[in-house]
Order: structure tokens, then sequence, then C-alpha cells
């Protein structure tokens, strides 16, 4: 496995100390607490992440001090939010690296960012018989809007397949991608796999036939540096709980031109330039995606979760996170009754195992009473699943947080397991 | 530990491996495929039905311990039943299993249940409850004659 490259930290704050995961651990009130009698082991960071302190109290002194609604009132209290709001999609512009914070849409999170593309770049720009590719990696949520685009427009739906690693074939990859593809929607990371996808050979064998990209950045976003410009993707997604932030925001990135001929996906309020009974005019990207009052102090939240992010030094959090990815493997493939899902050389820190004649629903119950949060099922994957001819895995996902010990608790689990089910 | 052990007794662990009753019967009067799309885990249930009796009653499908078990328990609780014990069966089943009527538990009467009350340790953990109740559910689905797939959803 390589070491997975440093997230880019634009203008490092002074403040960055070397990665103490004591002091980080210290920073996730949750962690303190125990479950049925014992410490917490939080495994399930893949599913959504644990809030820091910071962000915590950001968004409590958003409500105490500073909310009101935005781009409304003349008052004060509404000027402060507005400054708020926009302040969070510039954050994260920088943190995506994105040419401008108008390329930068709040949704509610990943699933409805991709929802959007497809719903009004799709369903604007896709015709019967054109062809978007998938890979058979994609969460649920990165599969069921194509379909439902399918449904309305007749597109066509190609698949990647990955091999016994679980890595994408990216030979498949190049010769499913033809004349008609008019796009290509991947995952960046695997969320039950860890497999990180070759995104530079992607865009650019995708971009060589004039389709277009989009990466579901769900998991990527977590584990892998991202430069929007630099990968060169047209479109990239992601949510904010999953990124230490709060839970009801989450990302589109999209280049500006693309954005700027789409119509709108919701209408309302706010996104809006004129409204006559007889014809609406649309405000430019990015309200014109955003009708309604927006998760404001979620987007404060949002800020706080990259900024905090940024106290950390990026490459000694990925060399942990390596760790952390690295140990647990070696452990697990120490028992002969455990099998591991998801080998590929470029990995992310997410394992996904099964155990001999145990259903992964009774190995996590038994996991839980024990402390250890796992997620275990299908985790919205079932065209992986069935890939791998399994009903579905034992998920642990690690974050900052995680410790060599929580992957010995988990270990330790289960035998337990073994001596349940002898 | 305990209630871990309350959970996964022998018999249920015994049953989860080894599912009695577990094929296509040959005779089938009804039949009803039951899904809980939160896990995956799916079982099909085969019923026969004759003078108001269970004559034969299979199950297929895969699953957990705790549905596994219930699926194949059930099957030998209900073969030789009337249509109207296997409604009181259903009934005081989910007064067993279901944490959300714990009023239930003292008007219980077990002997109607027999051995099916190794299953109530699933009281005690409230996301496994489906797992042990969809078979039942697919059985009703079965009995009643409804091809719409059964969910727990």
């Amino acid at each position: 496995m390589n070491t997975a490259p440093a997230r880019r930290v634009d203008r490092p704050p002074a403040t960055t100390v070397p990665f103490d995961v004591d002091s980080v651990r210290a920073d996730f009130p949750i962690l303190a607490r125990t479950v049925h009698g014992k410490p917490l082991a939080f495994l399930d960071s893949g599913a959504s992440a644990q809030k820091p302190r910071q962000v915590i109290d950001a968004i409590a002194r958003c409500y105490e001090a500073e909310y009101a609604n935005i781009h409304r009132g003349v008052y004060e209290l509404s000027a402060k939010a507005t400054e708020a709001y926009e302040g969070a999609r510039a954050r994260v512009q920088r943190f995506v690296n994105a040419r401008s914070a108008s390329e930068i849409v709040f949704t509610k999170g990943a699933t409805e960012a991709i929802n959007l593309v497809a719903t009004s770049w799709g369903g604007t720009f896709l015709k019967e018989g054109d062809e978007v590719v998938l890979s058979v990696l994609e969460h649920h949520a990165n599969i069921v809007p194509w379909q439902l685009l399918r449904e309305r427009t007749g597109i066509v739906l190609k698949v990647v397949p990955v091999d016994d690693s679980g890595a994408f074939r990216l030979d498949d990859y190049e010769a499913l991608v033809g004349p008609r593809t008019r796009l290509v929607a991947l995952t960046h990371v695997s969320n039950v796999l860890g497999t990180v996808l070759p995104v530079t050979e992607i865009v650019r064998i995708a971009h060589a036939h004039g389709a277009r990209v989009l990466l579901d950045g769900a998991q990527g976003i977590v584990h892998r540096s991202v430069d929007v410009q630099a990968m060169d993707v047209d479109f990239y997604c992601f949510s904010g709980h999953k990124l230490y932030g709060p839970g009801g925001i989450g990302v589109l990135y999209g280049k500006e031109a693309l954005l700027a001929a789409m119509p709108p996906y919701q209408g309302g309020g706010d996104m809006i330039e004129r409204v006559t009974f007889e014809r609406t005019t649309f405000a430019p990207p990015p309200a014109r995606f955003e009708a309604g009052t927006p998760p404001i102090a979620a987007a404060v939240g949002l800020h706080a979760a990259l900024d905090y992010l940024a106290t950390l030094d990026a490459t000694a959090v990925a060399a942990h996170e390596h760790d952390l990815l690295a140990y647990a493997t070696e452990r697990l493939r120490a028992h002969n009754d455990v099998r591991l899902y998801g080998t590929a050389s470029e990995k992310a820190a997410i394992v996904s195992f099964t155990m001999d004649g145990v259903h992964p629903h009774d190995v996590g119950t038994i996991l839980d009473r024990a402390g250890v949060a796992v997620r275990v099922g299908h985790h919205c994957a079932q065209p992986l699943m069935d890939r791998f001819g399994i009903a579905g895995t034992v998920r642990a996902s690690f974050g900052l947080y995680n410790t060599r010990e929580d992957v010995d608790r988990l270990i330790g689990g289960l035998d337990e397991v073994r001596e349940i089910f002898g | 530990m305990s209630e871990l052990r309350e959970l996964y007794q022998e018999v249920i662990l015994d049953h989860g491996k080894s599912p009695r009753n577990f094929g296509r019967p040959e005779a089938v009067t009804g039949e009803s495929h039951g899904h809980n799309p939160l896990c995956g885990d799916t079982v099909t249930i085969y019923i026969t039905v004759a003078d108001g009796v269970v004559a034969d009653i299979g199950f297929e499908g895969r699953g957990c311990a705790i549905s596994m078990a219930s699926a194949s328990m059930m099957t030998e609780m209900l073969r030789g039943k009337s249509l109207d014990e296997v409604q009181t069966m259903f009934t005081q089943f989910h007064a067993l299993v279901a944490p959300s009527e714990p009023a239930c538990e003292a008007d219980f009467e077990a002997p109607d249940l027999d051995k099916l009350i190794v299953l109530a340790g699933v009281r005690e953990f409230p996301m496994r409850v489906k797992c042990a109740t969809l078979p039942w559910h697919t059985m009703k689905a079965a009995l009643d004659g409804g091809s719409e797939e059964v969910t727990t959803e």
C-alpha cells in the first residue's frame, strides 16, 4: 500500500502542530463516552464522522450570537449571517482549490449534489442513447439518480468492473468510453473497499472523448487531497458530515461554464432575479441552485471543520491513517476465518471483511456490546456485494481520532464472536 | 456478555447453522418473499394449507443467525396448527420480541409459544427485532396469498 498523498493545505496556519492523536481525541467530546459500559471504539467514520468541539462551538456561537436569515434583511444580524454563509463558501473554495467561490454550490449532501447534476445537467444535455459510465464500486447515491434519468430520457448506463482485489479496471474503462459517452460518474474512493480510483487517467480518457467527469467525493474528500483544478474534474461533490462537519450540508463543485448553462434544480426564494406571474429570471450560480433558506449554521460548522483540519499536519494525518489501515489489515489477515474484501494497492483507511459461518449482522451486534461501533450490511452498494457474491460485510472505517488500540478492540471483539458462535 | 448469551442461545445458533424445513415443499398453496432492505436479508416462505390446517411449511433465504433461526423455528412450530392458532401465535410472537409492547410480557402465555421463547432475548436488541419478525410477516403474507414482497420498512 502506498502512503496517502498529503492533504493540500493552502496557507498553512501558524498554529500547525505535529500530529498527536491524544490531543485530537480530546477535541472530540463524544469519544469520552461509554457504550454498554465500555469505552467507545468508533470505527464507522465512513458512515458519518464525529465532530470536534470546534465545530460544535461554532454552531452554538452562530445560533447564540450571529443568526438570522441571509441575503434578506438590511439589519446587522442578517448581514453577519450572510457574511458567515458566504465566508463558508469561500473557505470550501480554498479547500478544494476551485477557481471561484461561485463554483461552490451548497446542497444537503453528496446525494443531493449528484441528483442536482443528474436532473439539471443530465436532464438538459443528455438524450436517448447517450452513455453514462459508472463503476461497480458506486454507492447507491451514484447509481439511482442515473437510473431515474434513464427512465426519463433513455440514456444508457455502462458499468466498469473491478478485479478481485477491488481495483478499478482501467483497461475495461478505457474500452467502455466511446463516442456516445457524455458523462463519467465515478466514486473517488470506494466506501466499502477503500479503493482509490486513478483520477488522472480517468479524467484524461473521458476528456479525450469529449465526456464530462463527475466524482462522488463523499469518501475521497476525507482521505485524499482534492484539488479540483489539478484533477480537472467537471463536477465534484461531498458531504460535510463525513468530513467532521455537521449533517445537512454538502457541496457540489462545478466548473463555472457548466453551472452557468444549467437550469435551476428547484424553484423558490433566493434563486431568482425577477419574478412575475408571466416570467421569472434566475440568479446566476451558485444562488440559482440554492432555492430556499439554506442551512446557515451548518455552513458555519463546515467552515469550522475545514479550519480545524487545517490546524493539523496533513502529512502526519495521512501517515497516521495509513498506519491504522496497515495495522488493521495485518491483524485481520492473521485469522483464517476472516476474509478481507478490498486489497487494492491504492486504498484509503477502510477495511471490509466477513467471518466464516457468521453473518455480518451478528458480528456487528456482538462488537457493539464490546463498545466497538462498525457498520455491517451492504453499505448502500448492493451491486458491489453481488460482484463478490456476498450479502454484506463488516466495515471498519478510520478517522483522525482512531488508534491502534481501537483496532485491538475490534480484533478482541472478533474473539468474542468466535466464543459465542463456537 | 449475558445479554449476548441470552440472544445467541445454543438452540438459536443450532437452528441458524442447520435450519429445519429449508427448501420448497411439494404442494404449495401459498408463498411469499420477504426482504429487509436495510441489511439485504431475504426469506421466502412456502406454505401448504389443507382443511384449515398448516399441512406443510418450508423456507429458503439467507440472513443472520437470528432471522434464519426464527424462520426455522417458526416452520417447526406452525406445522399442524390451525389458521386460528397461527394467528394467535403471530400476535404472541410479536408481543414476545417487540419492545414497543412491554405490557404484553406480563400477560404472555409462554406455553403456546413453547420453545420460541428462546427468541425473547431479541427484545434487548431493538436493532435486531426485525430480523426475528421478518419470517413471521412473510408467512402471514404467504397465507393471505399476497404477491407483493414483504419488507421490514
